[in-house]
């Protein structure tokens, strides 16, 4: 290492530490205030340092980085094996651990059908060796089977036949905006967001949107003449798609940086109040 | 053999998944499968936290570029596990939430977790905002309709936008930034959102049909 990294290194581990005896000195009034103190330096810390990869990827970002893949797997692993192994499968395959969990013992004769998946998640783990790595395609082959099967129904009721007959809306109004003639539509032609020709308009964008958009999306035919024009109009629609989603994560991202930000000035600094 | 049992448990599971669909008495099939599918998911899990050891054990030992850092993955991953698997300095019996507030795996999640995972997305907004900044030109007719609709709907959700707009009339409230991105989200983007959905539902239901049906096989690897 240079020497450089040295004094960045220990500049670093001396800013922490006296980040952490000068919050531990303000909060020293409270229950837990040092270890308190300790837990707002280091949430900092790791803020900063994933922050720092915009001027380059450095040491402190990988250091951040590591420790983010790690705890997250552990995370991730707790949280399913108390969920699902301790709240699913043991009230199911034994009274003693049940009560040893203190979860309700849940009694039936199919109980027994529990050890399949048990034995199908001890195969996964053999692809962990070389020799018995074959194992693990069982448990996997019933993984795809499932997600083929539940899927294969989820998708034809949510992602089908329900967006298809969301689809077909009164294209002259509904409720509230039930057309009640041309007379009153005339009366009422103004541009309030809630109004009727808002929701009229609406509806036939709605309704000619995705009949163009899944043109678009049909290859077996040449996109030309009407049907090309229709595939145009296809595109435009999923232009203005792509740029609403687009702008929609960029706001997500920005409420994040926004929320890190009020951390780093409020909690951390304590600048702002 | 090791190829026809696997696309035989996969035919029956997705057959019998499909037909319990029909058929009243196997309808607590699904949810029987989906509790067989957690349980299988969460050894997958541990499958995953075994092989980042090996990874990370293996960079160690053979000295690899940047290996110092294996052991901060390493570190972290069992402060992780041992302070969630044995709930210490959980205030509750056995039978409390892991997550309790107070636990050692609550505060490893909040000043560790949280503010790691809220910054590596936040971090993305620097990355889009350049990408966008090089890649957004109005060079014809559809690339100019993605970008206003980008503009509006970031326009849309900011105090700049409904300040830059608040003068127009009732009459004409359509037209305030703000309603304008409330109106593209809900009519021309639901339209395209829903030309997409379509397709993926068509696309999930065609594969679906190849993975039970035994064409599609990708999924077995090689014939070892």
């Amino acid at each position: 290492m240079r020497r450089t990294t040295y004094i960045v290194v220990a500049g670093v581990v001396l800013l922490f530490g006296l980040s952490w005896v000068l919050h531990a000195v303000s909060m020293s009034g409270e229950a837990d205030g040092i270890e308190r103190a300790f837990m707002i330096t280091m949430a900092a810390f790791l803020t900063l340092a994933i922050y720092s990869f915009l001027y380059k990827d450095n040491p402190f970002y990988k250091f951040a980085e590591h420790l983010y893949v790690g705890v997250s797997a552990a995370y991730w692993m707790c949280q399913a094996f108390w969920s699902t192994i301790v709240g699913n499968l043991f009230p199911r395959l034994s009274e003693g651990l049940s009560s040893y969990f203190q979860q309700p013992y849940q009694a039936s004769g199919w109980n027994i059908t529990y050890w399949i998946p048990v034995i199908l998640g001890i195969m996964l783990l053999m692809r962990l060796t070389e020799k018995y790595g074959w194992m693990s395609r069982w448990p996997l082959a019933m993984i795809v089977g499932t997600t083929a099967g539940l899927n294969f129904v989820r998708y034809l009721r949510s992602d089908f036949v329900v967006q298809v007959s969301s689809t077909f809306m009164p294209l002259l109004g509904e409720d509230p905006h039930r057309w009640q003639g041309f007379g009153a539509f005339i009366s009422n032609l103004d541009l309030s967001a809630t109004g009727q020709l808002a929701a009229i308009v609406s509806n036939w964008v709605i309704f000619i949107g995705v009949i163009c958009g899944i043109i678009y999306f049909y290859f077996s035919k040449e996109h030309s003449g009407a049907f090309g024009r229709a595939s145009r109009l296809g595109i435009w629609i999923l232009m203005i798609t792509f740029g609403a989603s687009f702008g929609y994560t960029v706001m997500g991202r920005i409420s994040l940086l926004v929320g890190r930000i009020t951390f780093l000035f409020k909690d951390w600094l304590q600048i702002i109040s | 053999m090791r190829q026809q049992i696997p696309l035989l448990i996969t035919f029956i599971v997705g057959t019998l998944l499909i037909v319990s669909v029909f058929i009243p008495p196997f309808g607590d099939l699904e949810t029987t499968f989906n509790i067989w599918f957690d349980i299988i998911a969460v050894f997958a899990f541990f499958l995953g936290g075994g092989n980042l050891l090996r990874v990370h054990i293996n960079k160690l030992r053979k000295r690899k570029r940047d290996w110092g850092f294996s052991i901060v993955t390493i570190l972290g991953f069992s402060v992780m596990l041992i302070a969630g698997l044995f709930k210490i300095g959980n205030p509750g019996d056995i039978a409390s939430a892991v997550d309790a507030p107070g636990s050692l795996f609550y505060d490893i999640f909040n000043s560790v977790q949280y503010p790691l995972s809220a910054t590596m997305y936040s971090l993305l907004a620097f990355f889009v905002a350049s990408a966008s900044y090089r890649a957004f030109r109005a060079k014809n007719r559809e690339a100019t309709l993605l970008l206003i609709a980008a503009f509006i709907i970031l326009l849309g959700r900011t105090p700049f936008g409904v300040m830059l707009t608040g003068w127009i009339p009732d009459s004409t409230s359509l037209l305030q930034i703000p309603n304008l991105a409330i109106w593209i989200m809900n009519s021309p983007n639901l339209a395209g959102q829903r030309a997409i959905m379509i397709g993926i539902g068509l696309g999930v239901i065609s594969m679906s049909l190849r993975l039970i049906l035994g064409i599609e096989r990708s999924y077995l690897g090689g014939d070892k």
